[in-house]
């Protein structure tokens, strides 16, 4: 019964892997609110095959780090 | 809470306890921390060295007390919070975030113009390496800032509420009068464009 329900989950999943530009909003949003589980099981299907959006997931994460050691930065302030 | 009360507070940090503010060459040391906090919101030098003069006036003359609880940057970027928020809801009552359409249709190409109509990208973003050590190098950070003054103004505002001051949607959707959805959509342009730039000018040269 659960198998069931499972395979039919997945069958429409599977039509609805994201696109690299659902992906990247996908990924952006990771940062602002938490995913329902299909759009999760989506993002992963997706990195799963495609390293360009797997790089995007690093570089988001980077850019999120980099705002903050800006701000942390011992030096003189921009001009 | 924070009632000035002397003794309460004296078995701890006694020489900040009199909860009458700081000293100024104690909160002098968090100015250039304070610059670029103010400056990457506001975007606009003049305004960015009047809310942190103000905010360290509050602090010194002790209109802000400190209670002790945080410490003193935590407590001075709180001060300074409460003021951008304030330039920032006149700069969105200047410049609102759903007017202006050609601004906004020139801000939405942005997304537009990364993506084929497919939905695949139309160039791969690239192997940054290890980005990491672009952190330790000066050079970055001008580069860095530059890809922040780059960014659409209303494109910015709304991804330094996230990133810098740390809002949530919620109070940012409050602050500037827009939809949780807009405000995604946004911050998914603004992290697209800042990496955009991000590539082409450092991590695509090394
Ligand atoms: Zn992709």
């Amino acid at each position: 019964m659960l198998g069931n329900k499972v395979v039919r989950k997945s069958v429409r999943l599977f039509m609805h892997i994201p696109t690299c530009r659902e992906t990247s909003a996908l990924l952006s949003q990771t940062q602002d609110r938490k995913l329902t589980l299909f759009e999760r099981v989506g993002l992963r299907l997706h990195l799963v095959v495609c390293t360009g959006c797997r790089q995007l997931e690093r570089q988001l994460a980077f850019m999120r780090s980099a705002v903050k050691r800006y701000l942390e930065r011992d030096d003189h302030p921009p001009r | 809470m924070c009632n000035g009360g002397s003794n309460a507070m004296a078995d701890n940090n006694s020489s900040r306890a009199d909860a009458l503010g700081v000293s100024p060459g104690e909160v002098e040391q968090f100015r250039g921390y304070l610059m670029r906090y103010a400056l990457l919101q506001l975007r606009d030098q003049t305004s960015a060295e009047d809310v942190v003069q103000e905010t360290l006036l509050a602090a010194v003359e002790g209109g802000d007390r400190f209670s002790g609880k945080s410490t003193v940057k935590t407590w001075l970027t709180g001060i300074l919070k409460h003021k951008i928020i304030d330039q920032v809801r006149r700069q969105s009552r200047e410049q609102p975030l759903l007017q202006g359409e050609d601004d906004e249709r020139s801000e939405a190409d942005v997304i537009d113009g990364l993506f084929k109509a497919d939905g695949h990208w139309q160039n791969f973003p690239a192997n940054w390496g290890d980005p990491g050590n672009a952190l330790e190098n000066k050079r970055f950070w001008e580069t860095f800032e530059t890809c922040a003054r780059l960014m659409p103004v209303k494109t910015a505002r709304v991804f330094m509420m996230r990133e810098v001051m740390e809002l949530s949607t919620e109070e940012i959707c409050k602050e500037l009068d827009i939809t949780a959805t807009n405000c995604w959509v946004m911050l998914h342009r603004a992290r697209l464009s800042l990496r955009e730039c991000l590539e082409t000018k450092w991590f695509g040269r090394v």
